[in-house]
């Protein structure tokens, strides 16, 4: 299985090859049986590539030590799940997921096309073989994961302690399938900009791929700040880090894209930005699995280093050359049909969306790229931390947060004054109720103020269009409150749905802004002494050491510091936190020691203890931090993605799909190719 | 003025709030990011920078680090090779800071030509520089087939 696998890597090799050759020639010649070819070969690369994938997992379970990936990555003591996660643990593995995720999804544009987009489907094939051709290139002569070793070994490396968690099983796998996502978009945008299709046949194609990226990624992110959170024990789950970073700039254009194409679908315009949104989104996630990968910039993440950064910048090059050339030999065609009417309308709030999410995406791509332009421009590294993203990105993000609630609420083409009065009272008054009530309470500081004060503004919002909505229904249908809630979203997803991610947005806002009041001591407890505190919500805590402990399991041994906390007086469950010492299968340490926070997770906040270290006379060295609200970012984050799943569902009913935007799209049907120029 | 006049004056206000923040928190934010040599020729340029916050990227000297008991404050010497520096650090430090670990501590050069480190960031050096650990290791044996892809 091992060898099969290895075999197919190369014989996927030579398909994706063939499929981008044939593809590009069928379209061009307008052969449709060369393009029958190729979509065929799109197949049978899937197949290929689902083999080696196979012959990976094979070796991994089996402990087959000799091949290099497998001893490097995995133990024979390592637990079963991270044996089958180990497969994207590292660089060569994760560039052979890579290719798995996206021929698998190519097969699906292929098969779920087979009936549709006929003249753009070719070049579609050529550009997904293309690209997929290239990751198999990097794994055939770059970093092969088959690649064996010229010795034996009786055991392997091990996984890397931090890499051993829950979140590893979804966190990349998530990311991945966002990443990869933006493929196919991109591909469309390709192939509607080579045949000059630009109308609205291909931004149908592709928008139900970006919702799957962007579905995808918005798990992703939340869980990797999950992971990080409980993992990594710097008690945050945010640093700005570069890796983070990446993951979030194709977040960033890909939101930016599922709103400006209403833009385009309603009113026509915003053309030419919505192809430079699509590839943007692609190349910003090649970029985030080259940072990734290549370890060119330092990161936290920098598990594994190779030299196929050259690769993936001569990637980068060739798809920026080819989509300017294309962009600038079609400017004619990308006009735009209409012009904006009025800045008081949806599509100015639209547009400035767009320069919002544009504005952070670059912010955050320059702070990330800084320390390599400082050195290339003045010679010296020059890094910027956490506070150059902040200062730049609480502004825009706080402004993104009011434009979310008056956005949706704000009439096409020009909004009468009457119009905005009548839509903005209630949400008006809900913010002054939020900003009063929190005065009262005695809160200064002003960021949070300025959030929570926009995020009542924009919660009112959603709730008086799900209660005008629900209301309708009930006097039109005669239908109970849960009912009509229910049917009110399933009719009009993409509008009832979006609302669910802005209220999923709203959350995270109020989460992010908990932080202000973030307080963290530092403390020294010996058995049975305690330590009291006082939270930021002013409730009275006590500590009580219960010693440290010493124990062996599976393949480490631990040190660990029980705490019993009082809140208030009342008791609270024990937090343990451990120091590990990972262990070979012959009992000999592997890996440095890693810490595993003790949480108590409540919605108002997460008292976070971190175990720092031992004095010689068992004396426990503690952090304990109290972090308001971080619970709210895993819920946000949740819904956040359960509003998209809500828009992206398929909808039985063609007809009343569209209901709340009647679109001006009407994909055609099987159509003859028009000429190629 | 025309509505798209009126969007791109706002859209450039926009963006040029943007970029004054950017611009302006860069100049206050950024830091130096030097190797052990290079921030030996910058002191030697301009003795300033004594005293000015950098971010120094080295490699830990093996059998240096000397831990304060509690294991909040350490004492150690970083290397590229061509120049070594002491540090000093007190804060949490992390599980990876080891001997031989890739760091990147932040803080300022005193005038005793010691690093005084106020953050401290270690990165595990790549683990498959280990393997020849295991010739040495019982149950060691040498390949007998030649196995090669």
């Amino acid at each position: 299985m091992i060898l099969i696998g290895e075999l197919s890597l190369w014989v996927a090799l030579l398909f994706a090859g063939w499929g981008a050759v044939v593809s590009f020639t069928g379209g061009a010649l307008r052969r449709a049986d060369l393009s029958a070819t190729g979509e065929r070969a799109v197949y049978a690369t899937w197949g290929f590539v689902a083999l080696a994938a196979a012959g990976l997992w094979t070796a991994l379970l089996r402990h087959d030590f000799t091949l290099r990936y497998v001893a490097s990555y995995t133990s024979a003591n390592l637990p079963r799940l991270y044996t089958i996660t180990a497969f994207w643990a590292g660089q060569e593995g994760s560039m052979l997921f890579w290719a798995l995720i996206l021929s698998t999804y190519s097969a699906i544009a292929v098969w779920a096309n087979r009936g549709r987009n006929r003249a753009l489907m070719p070049f579609v094939c050529g550009v997904l073989s293309a690209v997929t051709l290239f990751f198999l290139a990097t794994l055939c002569f770059g970093a092969s994961p088959f690649t064996r070793l010229p010795y034996d070994v009786v055991d392997g490396n091990g996984l890397n302690p931090q890499l051993q968690n829950p979140g590893m099983a979804f966190h990349p796998p998530n990311l991945y399938l966002g990443y990869v996502a933006t493929t196919i978009p991109f591909a469309f945008a390709i192939a509607a900009l080579v045949t000059r299709r630009l109308d609205g046949e291909w931004l149908a194609a592709v928008r139900r791929w970006s919702l799957v990226s962007w579905f995808f990624l918005t798990v992703g992110i939340t869980l990797g700040m999950w992971w990080a959170y409980v993992e990594l024990g710097w008690g945050g789950y945010w640093m700005w880090d570069p890796v983070e970073n990446a993951s979030l700039l194709p977040w960033l254009t890909g939101t930016a894209f599922l709103h400006s194409i209403m833009v385009q679908e309603k009113r026509g315009m915003l053309r030419k930005w919505n192809v430079v949104l699509v590839v943007s989104t692609f190349l910003l996630a090649i970029l985030g699995t080259f940072i990734t990968r290549s370890g060119v910039i330092s990161s936290v993440h920098s598990f594994a280093q190779s030299p196929v950064g050259v690769w993936f910048a001569a990637l980068l090059g060739i798809a920026v050359a080819v989509t300017a050339y294309l962009v600038a030999t079609r400017l004619k065609d990308l006009e735009a049909r209409a012009e904006l009417e009025s800045m008081i309308s949806r599509e100015a709030a639209f547009l400035y969306n767009n320069v919002l999410l544009v504005g952070i995406a670059f912010s955050v791509l320059w702070g990330t790229l800084f320390p390599i332009l400082s050195e290339a421009v003045r010679g010296t590294k020059i890094t910027v931390g956490p506070p150059f993203f902040n200062a730049v990105n609480v502004p825009l993000g706080l402004l993104l947060l009011a434009l979310t609630g008056i956005g949706p609420l704000i009439a096409w083409r020009r909004a009468s004054i009457a119009n905005v009065r009548r839509q903005f009272a209630t949400p008006g008054f809900g913010a002054v109720a939020v900003l009063a009530i929190l005065l009262a309470l005695g809160m200064r500081e002003i960021h949070a103020l300025v959030a929570y004060t926009l995020a009542g503004f924009v919660a009112t919002t959603i709730l008086q269009e799900f209660y005008k909505g629900v209301g309708a229904r009930m006097r039109m249908h005669g239908e109970g409150v849960a009912l009509a809630f229910i049917r009110l979203i399933a009719r009009n997803r993409r509008r009832y749905g979006g609302y669910i991610v802005h209220a999923g947005v709203v959350i995270l806002f109020c989460a992010f802004a908990g932080l202000v009041f973030k307080t963290e001591h530092d403390v020294t407890l010996k058995d049975g002494q305690t330590f009291a505190v006082t939270d930021p919500y002013g409730h009275h805590w006590e500590f009580v050491s219960m010693g440290i402990s010493r124990f062996d399991a599976l393949n480490r041994q631990v040190t660990a510091i029980s705490l019993k906390p009082t809140r208030d007086g009342h008791p609270v469950p024990v937090i343990e936190s451990e120091k590990r010492q990972h262990v070979d299968s012959r009992g000999s340490p592997t890996f440095e020691p890693s810490t595993a926070v003790g949480i108590d997770e409540r919605p108002s906040e997460d008292v976070y203890v971190v175990f720092t270290g031992v004095l010689p006379d068992d004396t426990a060295e503690i952090r304990i931090s109290f972090n308001p609200l971080v619970w709210w970012v895993w819920y946000g984050g949740a819904l956040m993605a359960l509003g998209g799943l809500i828009v992206m569902w398929p909808q039985a009913d063609r007809a009343r799909a569209q209901s709340g935007y009647a679109a001006v799209l009407a994909p055609e049907r099987v159509a003859p190719a028009p000429a190629v120029t | 003025m025309k509505p798209r006049a009126k969007f791109l004056v706002g859209g450039a206000v926009i963006l040029g709030a943007a970029g004054y923040l950017m611009a302006s928190s860069i100049r206050t934010t950024a830091v130096y990011y030097v190797t052990p040599q290079e921030l030996a020729g910058k002191v030697a340029a301009d003795p300033s920078l004594v005293g000015t916050g950098v971010k120094l990227g080295a490699r830990v000297v093996p059998g240096s680090i000397e831990r304060d008991p509690g294991g909040r404050e350490v004492a150690f010497r970083v290397s590229d090779g061509a120049r070594t520096y002491p540090v000093e650090y007190r804060g949490v430090i992390p599980d990876t800071f080891t001997d031989s670990a890739d760091v990147i501590v932040e803080g300022r050069l005193g005038t005793d030509g010691t690093f005084h480190a106020t953050t401290l960031l270690a990165k595990c050096a790549s683990r498959y520089e280990n393997a020849p650990k295991y010739r040495s290791t019982p149950g060691y044996r040498p390949a007998t087939v030649a196995r090669s892809a």
